[in-house]
């Protein structure tokens, strides 16, 4: 309190980025979202009334985890080449990004099959089929929505809109992602490894 | 005709031109103070209606076996009342200030993202559009229309297909999950604009307090509100895909819905005072000429308030027959979040303490604000032990206590932060002669319709029903309740007068009309789109006290 003698010129005044703020309220808003499908799982486990129950049919993703949790490591390794002003470089890590991410959607995408398919396990089945389908899908609709916002990145990469100077933008963008890969982590733990 | 963008005089244009061109400005715009006006203006409008649909309520039930309005319609009418008070009024409301304000008291040119801030307005508007539409829409016009009828809190399994078939509350679902998502944004702006865009030399520590709520109201919005869309998302699965979240023949819990609900809903009673709460903080100062007393206190009660909100929501359950440990918890924290709110009464009445009190119609407003919420907190008191609730929830005595949190407590700073804020945003003062009409006939009106309400509570009438038996002990009081709406619709009706007749034919208001101490009464009434033409230093709480008095400024003392 005892320093207001001093007046503060514009120059030595920083604030944080807006768009990293803004970027870490939407991932404090969207943790509370998942929250309550998390907690609506956790309440319900072995609580259905008919089968199939999640140890006899659910199976560890891991080919699919190990490629979503590895896009973490490429669009941060791509951001730091975009910084280091290596064009090339960010283009092939961000196209990398973008091939785990899809690999893993596909991985979920044959798993949804042969649940509904194989073990006749949909939405309505009972309260697993419920909580499992809501929880994952809503991780996999985050999925899409950021290797929407990815490509859109790659296309102005490769149309020559992107440098150095939006590297900023960029990260926002990538935590975003890596909030994705965090959630899945949890659901995965909740899902998967709580039966 | 000129119109004036920007602080530039165009060209004038035919009559019917700049009509458009005045309504295209309006609907394109991003600036934080047409949008704040915005969100105040269909505020008021939704307040208006529900205040309708409050009155015809009141008229069914001023006699017994009364048949103004059928069970089906009241149960409509109390549903989009409660609804629409708090999605449509509280919270827009609230925003408008926030939105006009909080980049004026910190010395910005707008928020964080003004183009996302346009977005958020335009979902709430036309969320309670869509919720408003259900009276005409759903299963068409039936009878008096398919507006929702499960309450404002739609209990599950009311809200299963089964017993709730149409679409009246998917409408309800839907109307208020739109508007959340314009919520969700305008809180992340608000808090993204305080925490980056503050001016040079304004630490956290020199911020108005009205900015101090606002951030932690936007943090408590961010967390609070996503549960309520994930738990209407389940509704939703229920109702269309066949799920079974709360579907008790499938091994689903009713009481689920319930937690998830309230989760949301006890939190969102603060995100409605707290910004109450801030409006009282800069009014009280400037018209006792005192600096607010205990800033440092003010905030870490704020703060305090905000984080023990996320865990008192099992108070509204009590009756639900929860673990005797969950309802000790449940208690223990409800009377816990009275300590910080009851420091603020005291900070207030501290800064009052030995000032020199104006009496203008801003401060008419928080005093009687602080006697009613003073009532509000102890009846909450008084609800927060259990027995005490399993005795009288659900009754009028609750009616009267949250409808004393929310007009005593909320409408109130509202008429205040306009009183106070009306010369700012439009140049204009307010007449005080239409105002102590309007307060004292509404302050009037709100005790009488809500000081009886108590009564009828203790004396056992639930909440909720359409109508009730002569000879109960209710009748005379029930006739008192309705007569005070009387006096409450006349006192809005000198409001609303006040701001036509002041906006047509009003006195000019000066840049700094109350002799203000935060940078928005630095620039121009109404000020220009950019705000400020440079932007400000600060060195204290208080920048205008220290311009006007250079010889003692406060950063000597603070």
């Amino acid at each position: 309190m005892s320093t207001a003698n001093e007046t503060i010129t514009a120059d030595e005044w920083t604030l944080p980025s807006r768009g990293h703020v803004g970027m870490l309220c939407l991932i404090l808003t969207e943790c509370a979202f998942f929250a309550i499908f998390i907690v609506a799982h956790l309440f319900y486990l072995g609580k259905s009334l008919v089968g199939p129950y999640a140890a006899d049919v659910l199976e560890l993703p891991v080919v699919g985890t190990i490629f979503l949790l590895s896009s973490s490591i490429t669009i941060t390794l791509a951001i730091r080449a975009l910084r280091q002003g290596h064009q090339a470089a960010f283009n092939a890590l961000w196209l990398t990004t973008i091939i785990f991410g899809l690999i893993f959607l596909i991985g979920t995408g044959f798993e949804w099959y042969g649940l509904i398919y194989d073990q006749g396990l949909t939405i309505r089945t009972n309260l697993l089929g419920t909580t499992f389908y809501s929880l994952v899908g809503f991780h996999a609709a985050h999925v899409t929505i950021g290797l929407l916002m990815l490509t859109g990145v790659l296309i102005f990469s490769f149309a020559g809109l992107i440098h150095v100077g939006e590297a900023e933008r960029v990260d926002v963008l990538s935590w975003y992602w890596h909030f994705v890969d965090a959630v899945w982590v949890v659901v995965l733990t909740v899902i998967y490894l709580i039966v | 005709m000129t119109v004036i963008d920007g602080g530039l005089v165009q060209p004038a244009d035919s009559p019917k031109q700049s009509t458009w061109l005045w309504l295209h400005e309006w609907a394109t715009t991003v600036d934080h103070k047409k949008l704040g006006l915005m969100y105040i203006s269909s505020g008021l409008l939704f307040f208006v209606i529900a205040g309708l649909e409050a009155s015809m309520m009141r008229i069914q039930l001023a006699l017994p076996n009364n048949d103004f309005v059928g069970p089906e319609t009241f149960n409509r009418l109390m549903t989009v009342h409660g609804t629409t008070m708090v999605f449509f009024v509280g919270m827009p409301v609230f925003f408008g200030f926030g939105n006009y304000l909080v980049p004026l008291m910190i010395g910005a040119r707008d928020l964080a993202f003004p183009r996302l801030n346009a977005f958020g307005f335009w979902l709430f508007l036309f969320g309670g559009l869509l919720f408003y539409f259900s009276w005409l829409g759903g299963d068409g016009l039936y009878g008096m229309g398919t507006a929702p009828d499960v309450g404002w809190f739609a209990y599950s399994p009311l809200t299963a297909p089964a017993f709730a078939p149409g679409n009246s509350t998917d409408y309800w679902i839907l109307g208020i999950m739109i508007a959340g998502f314009g919520s969700t944004g305008t809180a992340l702006n608000f808090v993204a604009t305080i925490l980056c865009m503050r001016c040079p030399g304004m630490t956290f520590m020199k911020m108005p307090l009205f900015v101090w709520l606002m951030l932690v109201n936007g943090f408590l919005v961010l967390v609070a509100l996503t549960p309520l869309t994930a738990a209407q998302v389940m509704l939703l699965f229920d109702r269309f895909l066949g799920s079974h979240f709360f579907d008790t023949q499938a091994g689903g819990d009713a009481v689920l819905w319930q937690h998830f609900f309230w989760v949301f809903g006890h939190p969102e009673v603060y995100i409605l005072i707290i910004p109450a709460f801030a409006i009282a903080s800069e009014i009280t100062p400037v018209f006792s000429r005192k600096p607010i007393f205990g800033y440092e206190i003010m905030v870490a009660a704020t703060v305090g308030i905000g984080f023990i909100s996320l865990g008192v929501w099992a108070h509204h359950m009590f009756t639900v027959g929860l673990s005797s440990g969950v309802n000790t918890f449940f208690a223990a924290s409800t009377m816990a979040i009275a300590v910080p709110t009851g420091i603020k009464i005291f900070n207030w009445l501290g800064t009052m303490w030995g000032g020199r009190i104006r009496f203008e119609m801003p401060m008419l407003w928080v005093t009687a604000f602080l006697f009613e919420f003073v009532i509000a907190g102890l009846t909450g008191v008084m609800l927060a032990v259990v027995p005490f609730d399993w005795q009288l929830s659900d009754s009028y005595f609750v009616v009267a206590h949250f409808h004393f949190v929310l007009i005593g407590g909320l409408l109130y700073n509202i008429f205040a932060g306009i009183y106070y804020w009306f010369p700012k945003a439009t140049g204009k003062m307010l007449s005080k002669k239409w105002g102590h009409w309007h307060f004292w006939v509404f302050v009037f009106g709100f005790n009488l319709t809500f000081g009886t309400m108590h009564f009828q509570g203790l004396l056992g009438m639930p909440r909720r029903i359409y109508t009730f038996d002569p000879g109960r002990g209710w009748d005379m009081l029930n006739l008192i309740t309705s007569i005070g709406v009387i006096f409450q619709v006349l006192g809005v009706l000198f409001f609303v007068w006040n701001v036509v007749s002041s906006l047509a034919w009003g006195e000019d208001a000066d840049d700094d009309p109350w002799d203000g101490w935060t940078l928005e009464w630095s620039t121009t009434s109404p000020p220009p789109a950019y705000n400020f033409e440079t932007i400000p230093t600060v060195r204290s709480r208080r920048p205008l006290w220290d311009l006007k008095h250079p010889e003692d400024p406060d950063w000597h003392h603070e």
